[in-house]
């Protein structure tokens, strides 16, 4: 009997698209899961709230990240300075309004913050401009000097934020109108926690709304798969790479602001001390992806939080064991975009 | 010979300390379609890498249209007219068809900007590519996902197009079709460097041939000439086109 050759496939034969949402799937799979253990809807309700918050911000700082590397195989490992010098604006600007902070009115409030925040977003990005001229640029290509340079960098970094704000920690309080709580039911969900998660989700928004419908997005998600292809259409991908490494840094300062609120405190070791988060998460989300950068982000939120009040011991950990779970199942991160 | 579009002057390429082309001299003419034969290694990829400015050239000169194009990156040589097929096709798997078109159509912003005579031009070449429009191109069959890299690369006017291998793996019903294509895209008058280890197909569609053996062109001539003599086809390319048939 002869063997079955396969049919070579006809030239219009129209593929099967099957979007892959499982890794989509985890985080109501893991928000469900969470509730018999948590033993009561109202702490549920307060803790995946606090998980959805933190994850949020985490996006907001990681989002940049992802795209750098995903661009230029550039590990920046110098990111954490630009949350630090973000959160370290927002004390600047906002200790000059405490007038306007402590009023109740939520626009006085607004009228604030916002100032703040584009400060941190605005100065971030030019210095993220700096860095990249000056110590990014000098090593592309060579992985183990970039590590090298973009930790000494944000030491450089550090320091020089502690010569002009000091050592010590300082308070960053919340405005009048960001405190306190909504109450649904018996569960109380933090304003500032809300804030965060629509904050969150307008930047994810407007993220998608770029990378998804104007042709610049377009040239960053396809540099991000092939950018020598990019390159041999025409199109100068070490430009694009500026921009995005700017858009990140001044995005990690906007998430300076928003950690600094988070934790109503800032500290010149705050930016370090995220970092190790960011990298789990853009891991896990699959190097380069925004969409899975955003799976991440979340799913450390929601772990750091239901870990912390079940097990607080395991909640040390937790992320490293998220991140271990992922790369098992899933060696290449839930979304893999870079094929390099 | 007409006029060389193309014309390479003793280039020397080394990729880190490897030495890969030894001084290759090579003349594509205005309008013909030039194939690079020789086998796995000769330096045929690296050639065409070369004059896309992929690698550098550490001696020697590329001249496109009279112009040096050794210290020009790729966008910069890209703009200058020349249109590169790699040989792995360089499609982007997360893109749709239309996005990776749109990318090629330097000029448009949407899908919808892309010049709509070129399009349906494109799409008389390629009819099957229509149909899968909207897909993502990562899910194309490899004879699908090299119509898409063909026509990518022929989207808008270019001067020059540098295509890798185009029938490496594909059923011979989907090379027909590539063969039909680069028939049709001769009789635009497109100038086109082509690299070949199917000698059958490249004997269907070449003007010019040049042979590459260590880095270095060993023949250069008329197709014509080469698919009648099995002889030197069988010195040049230790193969016959009889073993092809």
């Amino acid at each position: 009997m002869k063997p079955s050759v396969p049919a070579a496939p006809a030239l219009d034969a129209l593929p099967a698209v099957r979007p892959d949402r499982v890794p989509l799937m985890l985080l109501p799979v893991l928000v469900l899961a969470a509730l018999p253990l948590t033993g009561s809807l109202s702490t549920w309700v307060t803790l995946t709230f606090a998980g959805l918050a933190m994850g949020m911000i985490i996006f907001i700082i990681a989002s940049g990240l992802t795209l750098v590397f995903g661009l230029m195989d550039v590990l920046n490992f110098g990111h954490g300075v630009f949350i630090t010098l973000g959160a370290f604006l927002a004390t600047a600007v906002l200790g000059r309004m405490t007038g306007w902070t402590e009023s109740e009115s939520l626009t006085r409030n607004l009228a604030a913050v916002l100032p703040a925040m584009l400060a941190a977003v605005v100065v971030a990005g030019l210095v993220g401009l700096a860095f990249e001229r000056l110590i990014i640029r000098p090593v592309y290509g060579q992985p183990l000097k970039q590590i090298m340079i973009t930790m000494g960098g944000m030491i450089v970094g550090v320091e020089l934020i502690k010569v002009v704000w000091g050592p010590q920690a300082i308070p960053l309080p919340l405005p009048a109108a960001f405190r306190g709580s909504f109450l649904f039911g018996e569960a109380a969900v933090e304003k500032y926690r809300l804030i965060a998660v629509v904050v969150g989700l307008a930047v994810f928004g407007a993220m998608s709304w770029v990378l998804g419908r104007t042709k610049v997005g377009l040239l960053i998600r396809a540099g991000v798969q092939d950018r020598e292809m990019v390159e041999s259409l025409g199109y100068r991908i070490g430009r694009l790479f500026v921009g995005v490494f700017v858009a990140g840094s001044a995005l990690a300062g906007l998430g300076g602001v928003m950690w600094g609120l988070y934790q109503q405190s800032v500290t010149p070791e705050m930016g370090g001390q995220i970092n190790v988060l960011l990298f789990i998460v853009i891991i896990i989300g699959g190097m380069g992806s925004v969409g899975g950068c955003f799976i991440g982000a979340l799913l450390v939120g929601l772990i750091s939080n239901y870990a912390g009040f079940l097990a607080p011991k395991v909640a040390l950990f937790s992320n490293i064991l998220l991140m271990v779970a992922v790369l098992l199942w899933r060696p290449q991160g839930l979304y893999s975009v870079v094929k390099r | 010979m007409s006029t060389p579009l193309l014309k390479l002057e003793a280039v020397h390429t080394h990729i880190g300390a490897y030495h890969i082309l030894h001084g290759v001299d090579l003349e594509v003419a205005h309008g013909e379609l030039t194939v690079l034969l020789g086998r796995n290694g000769a330096g045929k990829t690296t050639t065409l890498r070369t004059i896309m400015g992929l690698w550098h050239p550490s001696a020697g000169r590329v001249l496109f249209d009279g112009e040096d194009l050794g210290a020009l990156g790729t966008p910069e040589i890209a703009h200058r007219g020349i249109s590169y097929v790699p040989e792995n096709m360089g499609i982007f798997a997360e893109l749709t068809v239309a996005e990776n078109m749109l990318l090629a159509a330097r000029g448009a912003k949407r899908p919808e900007d892309i010049d709509p005579k070129r399009l349906e031009w494109v799409f008389g070449l390629f009819p099957a590519l229509k149909r899968f429009w909207q897909h993502p191109a990562g899910l194309l069959s490899g004879g699908q996902k090299q119509m898409v890299a063909v026509a990518r690369a022929i989207i808008e006017p270019r001067k020059l197009l540098l295509i890798d291998e185009p029938s490496k793996g594909l059923a011979p019903a989907i090379i027909q079709n590539m063969v039909e294509a680069f028939r049709e895209l001769k009789r635009t008058d497109t100038t086109i460097l082509l690299v070949e280890q199917n000698f059958n197909f490249a004997r269907q569609l070449g003007d010019r041939v040049a042979v590459m053996d260590d880095g270095r062109v060993v023949h250069a001539g008329t197709m014509a000439a080469l698919a009648g003599d099995e002889g030197l086809q069988q010195q040049l390319l230790g193969l016959s086109l009889a073993a092809h048939q």
